[in-house]
């Protein structure tokens, strides 16, 4: 069983989401919820660094696994920030038939984006975020932590 | 707000079902005291929400968590089927407030429990209790952890 007290945002390791550079922010988001969707859009306005990290909340936003696993999912063909950009932009179409379409659009094997996208170790790399971000004390969406010019 | 070390005022109230559950029912056993304001406000939905997705890892310390506030019994059954959670919540209905007074976390000016985490050890004594600093935040699931550690 994890271990959940408190611990500092880890630092950025070989498999985080991360796009762009230079200074920017680790974003714990929730791929539901409406205010992350429009701190997305300002985010990703400028030219900055980002770390996406998934915080979803089962209970507040009741697809927000789903659209998780399909971001990680996608992510295994190298367009996980294509496909958040995509849930972001169209919050309105997350039922699965959505999701398919979404990954036919961004070019995706389907088959394997169906098969990663309910994978225990894609749950486990969503979870590893989440659990993280709890330890870091994240209570709400989106959670923006600075990540500095190194790389934190 | 009670302090650890203090004996926990023992209890019998009813749950999102009606169900009588006594604090001495868990004997033997901790017991999380999760008071909140209201059902449906969105800061206890957040916060119910959030502790909702530990609660696995929560009981695995052999704890029990129960939400306390002074909403009715159907209230606490609608609140949780919104939610899609399965913490039981238990009504300080009537007298209004009553075991929140006990436990030092009821606000009079506007009738409701702060927001407030009591952990009860198994011999029913107060191991910690946290407020927030204003009833419009909730702390984050890992000061539950950091209490359990």
């Amino acid at each position: 069983m994890a271990e959940l007290s408190s611990a500092p945002v880890p630092p950025l390791g070989p498999d985080d989401h991360v796009r762009g550079m230079g200074e920017g922010s680790i974003v714990y988001a929730d791929l539901g919820c409406p205010r992350c969707a429009a701190a997305w859009a300002d985010l990703t306005a400028r030219p900055r660094r980002i770390a996406f990290r998934h915080f979803p909340v089962a209970s507040k936003h009741p697809r927000s696994p789903a659209l998780h696993a399909a971001a990680e999912a996608a992510g295994r063909q190298g367009r996980f920030f294509e496909m958040v950009d995509s849930l972001y932009g169209d919050r309105g179409h997350v039922d699965d038939p959505h999701l398919w379409e979404r990954a036919k659009r961004l070019g995706l094997d389907l088959d394997r984006f169906e098969a990663d996208r309910r994978a225990a170790a894609v749950a486990a790399r969503v979870r590893r975020d989440f659990e993280s971000g709890i330890r870091a004390g994240v209570a709400a969406t989106p959670a923006i932590f600075d990540l500095g010019a190194g790389g934190a | 707000m009670i302090a650890a070390g203090e004996p926990a005022p023992d209890f019998t109230l009813r749950d999102q079902d009606g169900e009588k559950v006594a604090l001495s029912d868990f004997r033997g056993r901790k017991v999380l005291l999760v008071f909140y304001p209201f059902d449906f406000s969105p800061t206890c939905s957040d916060q119910l929400s959030l502790y909702q997705e530990v609660k696995a890892e929560i009981e695995e310390k052999g704890v029990t968590m129960l939400g306390v506030s002074v909403d009715s019994p159907y209230a606490h059954k609608a609140f949780q089927e919104k939610l899609g959670i399965d913490t039981r919540l238990l009504s300080d209905f009537e007298p209004k407030g009553s075991v929140s007074r006990a436990y030092g976390s009821y606000l009079d000016a506007v009738g409701m429990s702060n927001r407030t985490l009591v952990l009860i050890d198994e011999d029913g004594t107060v191991a910690w209790a946290y407020e927030s600093p204003n009833p419009g935040e909730f702390p984050g699931a890992n000061v539950i952890f950091d209490a359990l550690a």
